[in-house]
């Protein structure tokens, strides 16, 4: 009992950094049909700014919107200086340009910063335990998923009642016929990716807080499981990538508890197992968990 | 008010308009008819700027519009209901209205939404149902009550009939009739040729992307002749 309400803990932990960063891939698609490879990279900014931010004397407190900030204008920044240009182009062309991103990110922190990992402090509290009952939590976890919700929940709130949040879903949908509302095509995948860049910094703030250190490619396994997730969960659908985030979480976090200890070095047969359950799943749902009917496939 | 002249129009290889001309003036219903494959909406495409004409001009309240932003245009005055209708599934029938005034002052959307409560009474009885379950009527009365959420001084609309009821084809002629009792500009594509020039001040027909003839809708709808020759069947016909 207390081994599966902590590891339910921890899955949703997980679970919920992935949906966050999922739900930025599947705005993304959304407006552009982009499956943005270089959305992980937003982390890896994430985690340099607070970095620079601590060489600086800056402190835990300030640490949550510098993140943010930086991931908010680096995700612009990429749309502006070239997702844009290639905006009418096929998938695969902006799927190209993505892993270019991706790719010159990781080059630019080796060449300018360094190769190597760089450590910062990580505050005070995160892994202070508690106990409710014969269950001990530790702050962070509850920290993770207090936060996951409350962005989730304001996300929610900005999609439903904004007309920001009006214009991003219809344009989702059908670009055009938006457009044809008066919305302006810059505007909507500007403020698009700004918001996946807020809700990457939030994973970020997140990431950086469990293990603070910046590393060039710090962002690519992260990307991989939000990419998983959001295909899980059905590109393009919003809550389904945040459903696809938490089932991936979980689904990791119960393999790794669960599997039978074979030998040393079978743990890693977890990640093996997940990636064969996403396999056999899309065999039976081949559009994951929300079909998006209008989402062309890539 | 909306002066189009000698527009070509291409997708890619494919030249879908050359050089069509038209006018319509304040105050008037315009029907656009021709067969199939004329290029009936890539003219409304064109005019409303989801397509830039090859060469050709296109201009409104005497401003030259061509190749404007349709996001520029809508808050110009100028509205398209799309063919197809092309309401947002994924929203509600409130939400897709409160986008169709994404160009008006918040008060003025308000107010908008009121009114298109009180004129659209099937859309009031849905305000909160996603929009992707709503029947072919309603759909269609969701589209213009969508389009008409920017108060455009001239509104476009693209086969409003198409593929609807014969009651329901009533009843969107007896909105395009009220619309034009209240002044409203009108630029109508429509399949149900006949009766669309009926109601129309003066009429365009379009053939294989030239503008063959033009005149009073009530004379060139009578003019059964003609009509035999280009489109081959002058009875009104319902929805498909």
């Amino acid at each position: 009992m207390t081994k599966l309400v902590q590891t339910l803990v921890d899955g949703l932990g997980v679970g919920s950094t992935y949906a966050l960063l999922a739900l930025g891939i599947s705005l993304i698609f959304g407006v552009m049909h982009l499956v943005n490879f270089a959305h992980g990279e937003l982390i890896t900014v994430g985690a340099y700014a607070a970095y620079f931010f601590f060489l600086h004397g800056g402190s835990w407190w300030w640490m949550p919107a510098v993140i943010i900030t930086m991931a908010m204008i680096a995700s612009v920044f990429t749309e502006l200086v070239a997702f844009r240009w290639v905006r009418n182009a096929s998938p695969f062309t902006l799927l190209l340009t993505s892993f270019a991103i991706e790719r010159l990110s990781h080059a630019l922190w080796q060449i300018f910063v360094s190769p190597k990992q760089r450590p910062f402090p990580k505050p005070a509290w995160v892994f202070n335990q508690f106990k409710i009952g014969n269950v001990s939590f530790e702050v962070m976890d509850i920290v993770t998923i207090s936060v996951t919700v409350a962005t989730l929940a304001i996300t929610a709130l900005v999609f439903k009642r904004t007309l920001f949040g009006l214009s991003v879903r219809a344009a989702a949908e059908d670009f055009d016929a938006a457009r044809l509302m008066g919305v302006r095509a810059n505007r909507v995948i500007s403020g698009a990716f700004a918001f996946a860049g807020l809700l990457a910094g939030v994973a970020a703030c997140l990431i950086v807080m469990r293990s603070p250190a910046a590393e060039p490619s710090m962002g690519s396994d992260w990307l991989l499981k939000a990419v998983i997730a959001a295909v899980i969960g059905g590109l393009g659908s919003f809550s389904g990538a945040v459903v696809g985030g938490i089932v991936l979480g979980l689904l990791e976090t119960f393999t790794r508890a669960y599997l039978p200890e074979v030998a040393t070095g079978w743990d890693k047969f977890s990640t093996a197992l997940v990636f064969i359950l996403i396999a056999a799943f899309f065999v039976v749902r081949p559009d994951g968990i929300f079909k998006v009917s209008h989402a062309e496939r890539v | 008010m909306l002066e189009v002249k000698e527009i070509t129009t291409r997708y890619g290889a494919i030249t879908a308009l050359h050089g069509a001309s038209l006018e319509v003036r304040q105050g008037e219903l315009v029907a656009l008819v021709g067969p199939n494959g004329a290029g009936k909406t890539t003219l409304l495409n064109t005019v409303a700027g989801l397509l830039r004409p090859a060469t050709g001009s296109v201009h409104f309240d005497g401003a030259d519009i061509t190749g404007n932003e349709p996001a520029s245009l809508v808050r110009a005055g100028l509205a398209l209901v799309p063919e197809h209708r092309r309401i947002f599934k994924d929203l509600t029938v409130e939400e897709n209205l409160r986008l169709g005034g994404a160009t008006a002052t918040k008060a003025q959307r308000r107010e908008r939404l009121d009114e298109a409560a009180e004129v659209f009474p099937v859309l009031r009885a849905k305000w909160n149902t996603s929009a992707g379950f709503l029947s072919g009527g309603e759909a269609q009365q969701l589209a213009v009550g969508r389009a008409l959420m920017s108060n455009p001084r001239l509104l476009l609309l693209d086969e409003p009939t198409l593929g609807l009821a014969p009651t329901i084809v009533d009843v969107v002629f007896e909105l395009l009739g009220r619309l034009r009792e209240q002044g409203r500009t009108m630029l109508v594509v429509e399949q149900n040729a006949t009766r669309a020039l009926q109601l129309a001040d003066r009429g365009y027909l379009l053939r294989t992307g030239h503008v063959v003839a033009s005149g009073a809708g009530a004379a060139l709808a009578a003019d059964t002749g003609l009509f035999d020759s280009f489109i081959g069947d002058s009875t009104p016909r319902s929805g498909t």
